[in-house]
């Protein structure tokens, strides 16, 4: 038998989850960020941890092994220059047949190293959080990528904390383009497959026969968030759906979305 | 339950949505993140009265919203209606056996998720489910199966530990002695 009491919590509750579930999209972030901020201790002691333990592990060591990286990184770094050197001269070549032709200029991308801190506690949405915010001047559909490949967009920026929405998500749909036949497809939101967090669909936009598994898939650059030319990764197999009207492929993610610890945010 | 339990509930709330962001070696090992949470207020609807119940539902749900991609205010709701239901249905369960907290925790584990997705079908969110969802329900059903006894325990030895214990007195009183012998010898 339902009480006085039972009634007004009943009510309650419903009207506060209807009056939250309509708050503008500005205001629901606000409220998100001023709730997620009582997590900022944990955040802080797992960042604290994770920084004494690998100080520790710097200690334990050998000075041959940390002579070794050194050594290996010089020459690394030594290689990445004379790289970055051509890069620069492409470039600076690029901008000038660009000018000619008209075209607006592309400018190299500034970079923002990020540690992953979390991610979703849900088993619906495929987002993570990093430890950069709106403090560190980034803005929703700033793009996230790893060394390997795309990672995918901000979705929500935080003041010291934000949303990264991964490829797959439904926040997080990607236009594509196939490098070795350059067919435009798209990686439609909810086409993840959680089985296997590193594969996800691809929808090609007509139907394509020269489409075969191996080869590489990057960003397209239309729908004007991601730039072109990211590496998105890997065709492992294609069928053709809806009376062979469009290529569905399914594409092997260059990035280990399950293993990622540091990423890079592209800001413009 | 005292102040101290209460204390400690609220506080395993919190630890356990930050947690559920956590660890994602063990969350490849078992698909889905170790979410406790129904497991928590249903063991707040058992053994506390409603309005522990109702913040718990309420603030965890806030806390579990604020970490994910979904709008905030979605987990509220489920995790309140488990407590509620649960809270008026409790003299019916066993609370204090094993396999009844198993199957309350299991059943916790896997609605309310299923009620989160019912809220989320309401508003413009797509959420990425599918055949999988149905396995990812049924883990974090198992997960909660078997937290819940594990609370019900860790609490109890809790509120041993911090509660008052009862103030053991002896009934006897002297003026009161019954005396027995063959001869009644008045004090």
């Amino acid at each position: 038998m339902l009480k006085r009491t039972h009634y007004l919590a009943l009510a309650g509750v419903g009207l506060l989850t209807l009056a939250l579930l309509n708050l503008p999209e500005s205001l629901q972030t606000r409220v998100k960020s001023a709730i997620g901020a009582s997590f900022l201790p944990l955040f802080g002691i797992r960042a604290a941890s994770d920084a004494l333990l690998d100080r520790a592990g710097y200690q334990v060591l050998p000075r041959s092994t940390l002579i070794d990286n050194l050594l290996r990184l010089e020459r690394e770094n030594a290689e990445l220059r004379v790289t970055a050197l051509q890069g620069a001269d492409a470039l600076a070549e690029n901008q000038r047949l660009r000018a000619t032709l008209g075209a607006a200029p592309r400018g190299p991308w500034h970079l923002k190293l990020a540690r992953v801190v979390g991610r979703d506690p849900t088993t619906w949405w495929r987002t993570l959080q990093i430890n950069l915010g709106s403090r560190d001047n980034l803005k929703p559909d700033h793009v996230v990528m790893s060394g390997a490949g795309l990672v995918g967009r901000i979705s929500q920026a935080g003041l010291t904390h934000s949303q990264v929405a991964l490829v797959g998500d439904a926040e997080c749909g990607v236009a594509v383009v196939v490098k070795e036949t350059r067919d435009l497809g798209i990686i439609k939101p909810g086409q993840t497959l959680l089985g296997d967090g590193g594969l996800v669909e691809m929808t090609l936009l007509q139907n394509c026969p020269g489409i075969m598994a191996g080869q590489v898939v990057l960003t397209s650059g239309l729908g004007g968030v991601f730039p072109a030319g990211l590496p998105v990764g890997t065709i492992v197999d294609t069928r053709n759906e809806d009376g062979n009207v469009f290529t569905t492929a399914r594409v092997r993610l260059s990035a280990n979305l399950n293993r990622l610890e540091e990423v890079w945010v592209l800001t413009p | 339950m005292n102040r101290f339990t209460r204390i400690f509930l609220f506080l395993a709330m919190w630890l356990s949505v930050f947690a559920q962001t956590q660890f994602q070696g063990l969350r490849d090992l078992v698909q889905v993140p170790i979410a406790i949470s129904p497991a928590l207020v249903s063991y707040a609807a058992l053994t506390h009265g409603l309005g522990v119940t109702l913040s718990l539902g309420i603030l965890g749900g806030l806390w579990v919203d604020s970490l994910s991609a979904s709008p905030v205010g979605v987990s509220v709701l489920p995790l309140f209606l488990l407590g509620f239901t649960l809270h008026l249905q409790r003299h019916l369960i066993l609370r204090d056996q094993g396999f009844a907290q198993f199957w309350v925790g299991l059943g916790a584990g896997a609605g309310v998720p299923l009620l989160t997705l019912g809220v989320l079908s309401l508003t413009r969110s797509q959420p990425v489910t599918g055949g999988f969802t149905v396995i990812h329900l049924l883990l974090l059903g198992l997960i909660n199966g078997v937290a819940c006894p594990f609370l019900f325990r860790m609490f109890d030895f809790l509120h041993r530990v911090f509660d008052y214990r009862p103030l053991t007195t002896s009934s006897f009183r002297p003026d009161r002695e019954t005396v027995r012998g063959r001869q009644f010898r008045p004090r």
